[in-house]
């Protein structure tokens, strides 16, 4: 039984590996023609994608530890999706938003740590 | 205020790093912007001096410490993607202890966070006064203090007590 | 030549990620997720930014990768530890196949 799900789960994660590389080639809002820019759009779906597998933890997570793990995880993912979006564009701001978003969710999930350990904010 | 001087450095270096080609008005700007946080927050910059006092310290952070560290970094990494792609979970997981020599609170952050990056292991919670470590360790291989202490925290302890400690003995 | 490691680099920084992703889903529980995912999502991450460094060379995207990897190895441990801590004060068990829990054994005998 174990092994057909992994069979099966390693199926689909294949297969949808498989269709971002040979046919996500362009996004709408990137520029095309530059070099490697579909290189670029297919790294930015891939990251989009693990984001969403990120989205099923933090919507089903048994206990509330789940959901902030998947917070945190989805902040330091997002830095990586600004690293692309810079290359792709050649606009270095994009790097400031990543590296303030990385610090934030970094507050953030001391935040909600603290939160779930039934403390006050105040220590 | 050589806590002072050093902060206002390092925010001025991380200023200048972000608004790369600078122009004198930028620079300006920064040099305003590091001075106000240098002497609102310059007194917890560096709470122990002692580490300043020797170069060797420093030496040692960068060419011993860090490359063990991203080697330890690196092999984490495969070992995670070995256990997360096996088709039958080959985890044991558990809590054990760890003992530690260390007594600095940057010797003791340090440790703890390099065990959290290092394969297999997650540092839970610290107790400062005994100098005990609760450790997750996703395969188990040694339930009693010594064995685990030697297999976690044996490759980075020797190095962080020559980096933090006061006195080496 | 630069490009080509830089993108060599970013393909494994996307490998990593999928990876440690995917351990948040396969794994049993809270602790163990956190392993997987803070490391390998962690060393991706980082991965990523560095070959972005490799391709922009010292231009001002690449001088705020590097940056970017500073903050990023210095605040991930950090919190990875405050939420396993916070999780173990919340009462949160560990899995049911865990051999051996120190923690919690210790807490018993500090209330008794």
């Amino acid at each position: 039984m174990k092994t057909v799900r992994w069979i099966l789960g390693a199926l689909v994660l294949l297969g949808i590996l498989l269709v971002v590389i040979l046919y996500a080639t362009d996004v709408v809002f990137l520029p095309s023609g530059r070099e490697h820019s579909g290189f670029f759009a297919r790294a930015l779906y891939i990251v989009i994608l693990s984001a969403l597998m990120v989205f099923f933890r933090i919507l089903k997570g048994p206990t509330p530890a789940d959901r902030i793990v998947g917070v945190d995880i989805l902040g330091i993912l997002v830095v990586g999706l600004c690293a692309i979006l810079a290359l792709a564009t050649d606009r270095s701001w994009y790097l400031d938003i990543g590296i303030a978003w990385g610090l934030q969710s970094f507050i953030g999930t001391l935040a909600l740590a603290k939160f779930m350990e039934g403390r006050t904010f105040d220590d | 205020m050589k806590s002072r001087a050093l902060m206002f450095l390092a925010a001025f270096a991380v200023w200048c790093l972000l608004s790369w080609p600078p122009t004198a008005l930028q620079l300006a700007a920064g040099a305003a912007a590091s001075l106000l946080a240098a002497a609102v927050m310059g007194r917890m910059f560096i709470t122990r001096h002692h580490m300043l006092g020797h170069p060797m310290r420093i030496l040692t952070f960068i060419f011993h410490y860090m490359p063990v560290f991203t080697w330890e970094l690196i092999k984490a990494n495969f070992d995670v993607a070995y256990r997360v792609l096996h088709p039958g979970l080959p985890i044991n997981p558990g809590i054990v202890k760890l003992k530690t020599g260390l007594k600095s609170d940057m010797g003791l952050t340090f440790l703890a966070n390099s065990i959290t990056l290092t394969p297999g292991t997650l540092t839970v919670d610290v107790d400062k006064e005994q100098g005990i470590l609760y450790i997750h360790w996703i395969y188990v291989r040694g339930r009693d203090i010594d064995s685990a202490s030697r297999a976690i925290g044996g490759r980075f302890e020797p190095i962080l007590r020559r980096i933090f400690e006061e006195v080496v003995p | 030549m630069t490009d080509t490691i830089g993108l060599v680099m970013i393909v494994a920084g996307l490998v990593f990620d999928v990876l440690g992703c995917l351990g948040l889903i396969r794994l049993p529980d809270v602790y163990n997720r956190l392993q997987a995912s803070t490391k390998c999502v962690t060393l991706g991450t980082c991965s990523i930014l560095i070959g972005t460094f490799f391709i922009t060379g010292f231009t001002s995207t690449g001088f705020k990768a590097l940056l970017a990897v500073f903050f990023l190895v210095l605040t991930s441990p950090v919190s990875a530890h405050a939420i396993s801590r916070g999780a173990h004060k919340a009462g949160i068990k560990l899995w049911k196949g865990s051999t051996c829990d120190a923690l919690e054994e210790r807490n018993k005998e500090a209330q008794q």
